[in-house]
């Protein structure tokens, strides 16, 4: 008798789907869980803040001297075209941390739980965006002390931060999917870096194009690293015009969030 | 009159060429602990995806407590906790905060969650541990964790995929009590296990599993009767061994008794275990010194023998 009063039956049907609120409070538990892992995982301190450091120091004093850029000092050069490189290797954390998840069962407890299965996605990538704003901010002052020296104003230098992140937010959903799509760790940082060295170092990121041969030439121009590099560098050196290549990276960033959300949403309700 | 709390109808799940559930029936009575006991790759995991909405069966149809698994997954959600092999805890953080943030999960305010947190850490003698990250915790402090967590929400139904699997002993026998406890809470409980004594000790019912499909269903005293008759194990000095055999040859149900001449023991199936007390009169009736006596049941693993033609530990296979 008493067996049979435990069930709880809902006097009205109750409801099938999650209030926008409820969603919000959702992304935030998982933002907050992200933010607090990363804070006390050395390892990924190092990921997110040594190796750009490096990379700017190796360009700078190593490559540098070799690479002709005309009328344009190296460093110049180079911290814009790092910082996108920065922002897409930040993004891969997206992918590969989903892939611990999973294996550690963690993502199963989430998608038992009556939560909007969408905040654990969205609350990951926010978390990560916020991760990629410190690693930019710390590059940035690195680039000062090597001698960076940005010729515009403060608020297009944070224009050109804010298309750099924004940039660095719609790489994670990519590297969601492609993690969520291959499922281990392992398998995940080998597959990240067959699609993100390409695109990084077939771009204006680090050299000019036009020594290019002509097809990669071709891939660099139209590859949104480089528009998005060029973007950041007239906007922070003022190397040319910004507004074409911004557009263009905005135009990039409109379509691959309209295609990698839903396609990393469907690969997490299977995953 | 009960209604089952878990109802499964004819589920099929392929994955790719492999399939994992054939038309798996089950029910499972409200307020009980139900036992699904089969080998690595039998479907039980596949199952208890399905029943936690993380998986679409590739047909049928599920229900846990009257919500459609498919069609009302939030509601499937909303009443059910999910534990299992691998705890489900995040390393970097303290055992603490991992409870907290699935009771935030649950929209528990933060003050609520932390005395909820603390009330389930307390429940899994976890208080002391708290405040230190998982990643220090032993295997069974973690599986305790993960258990605890899955509570927060106080689910009317856990399911617990191989909660034992990898755990000493002594943390076997405490999770087997947090089970109990939680039964006669009123929770009801599907558990997955490859341990048969598991199944034994904790199920009301227990469905053997075989590729896919239940291969047997009932309490464990069905299950064993369903391999037939009790063992009478008699043990006397060796050298009246045969005098022995003759006294109880006619109440061996079964072919022949088994005799072991040197050790001095007979073993005879027999009807029922009154045949112990006849066969101790008629020792005493001839005068002839006996040095044990015992019915042995036949044990589950006798039953999955029968049932699926092989023993269960021959089938670790990928699960």
């Amino acid at each position: 008798m008493s067996a049979a009063t435990a069930v709880a039956v809902p006097a009205a049907p109750e409801r099938a789907r999650l209030t926008l609120p409820e969603f919000l409070a959702d992304s935030r538990v998982m933002a907050a869980r992200q933010l607090r892992k990363v804070s006390r995982r050395p390892v990924y301190i190092v990921y997110l803040l040594v190796q750009p450091v490096m990379f700017v120091l190796l360009f700078t004093y190593v490559l540098g001297g070799a690479i002709n850029t005309g009328s344009i000092d190296y460093v110049n050069y180079l911290i814009p075209g790092i910082m996108v490189q920065t922002a897409i290797f930040g993004a891969l954390t997206t992918g590969l941390g989903l892939t611990e998840d999973i294996k550690a069962g963690v993502v199963d407890r989430f998608r038992s739980l009556p939560i909007a299965r969408s905040a654990v996605l969205v609350g990951r990538t926010t978390a990560d965006l916020a991760a990629n704003a410190i690693t930019l901010v710390v590059m940035l002052l690195v680039g000062l002390v090597v001698g960076f020296r940005p010729s515009e104003p403060v608020w297009s230098i944070a224009l050109a931060l804010g298309l750099v992140l924004a940039f660095a937010y719609v790489f994670s959903w990519i590297s969601a999917f492609v993690g969520l799509l291959v499922k281990n760790p392992e398998a995940a940082q080998s597959v990240g870096f067959i699609w993100v060295f390409p695109l990084t170092f077939i771009s204006s990121a680090f050299v000019p194009t036009d020594t290019m041969p002509a097809a990669l030439q071709w891939f660099a121009e139209i590859n949104p690293v480089t528009l998005c590099v060029n973007a950041s560098r007239a906007l922070m050196i003022g190397d040319g015009d910004a507004s074409g290549p911004a557009l263009g990276t905005l135009a990039w960033l409109a379509g691959l969030l309209i295609v990698f959300v839903p396609l990393a949403a469907r690969a997490f309700r299977r995953a | 009159m009960l209604k089952p709390a878990i109802e499964a109808h004819d589920i099929h799940h392929s994955f790719g060429d492999v399939v994992a559930l054939d038309g798996l029936d089950l029910e499972v009575e409200e307020g009980t602990v139900f036992g699904l006991l089969g080998p690595n790759g039998a479907g039980k995991t596949t199952l208890v995806k399905v029943l936690a909405t993380l998986l679409v069966p590739t047909s049928g149809r599920a229900t846990v407590l009257g919500h459609d698994v498919v069609a009302e997954p939030l509601a499937v959600r909303r009443r059910i906790g999910l534990a299992g092999q691998f705890a489900a805890v995040d390393e970097e953080l303290t055992g603490r905060e991992n409870v907290e943030m699935v009771g935030r999960l649950y929209r528990l305010a933060p003050a609520e969650a932390r005395k909820r947190a603390g009330e389930l850490l307390e429940r899994f003698g976890l208080t002391e541990a708290a405040d230190r990250r998982v990643s220090t915790y032993s295997g069974g402090m973690r599986r305790r964790l993960d258990l605890g967590a899955s509570l927060v929400g106080r689910p009317p139904v856990i399911l617990l995929d191989e909660p034992t699997t990898g755990l000493d002993p002594r943390t076997r026998q405490e999770l087997w009590n947090t089970i109990d406890e939680l039964r006669r809470d009123g929770t009801t409980i599907l558990l997955t296990t490859q341990y048969l004594d598991e199944a034994d000790r904790l199920a009301q019912r227990i469905a053997v599993i075989d590729h896919g499909r239940v291969a047997a269903e009932g309490t464990a005293l069905e299950l064993k009767a369903m391999v037939g008759a009790e063992v009478l194990v008699v043990r006397v000095e060796p050298a009246s061994t045969s005098d022995a055999v003759a006294v109880l040859a006619d109440l061996c149900t079964g072919e022949e008794p088994i005799v072991d001449a040197a050790g001095g023991e007979i073993r005879l199936p027999v009807a029922d275990p009154r045949a112990s007390a006849e066969a101790v009169r008629r020792f005493d009736a001839h005068n002839l010194p006996l040095a044990s006596i015992e019915v042995l049941q036949p044990s589950l693993d006798d039953v999955f023998l029968t049932l699926t033609g092989r023993p269960a530990e021959d089938q670790k296979e990928a699960a």
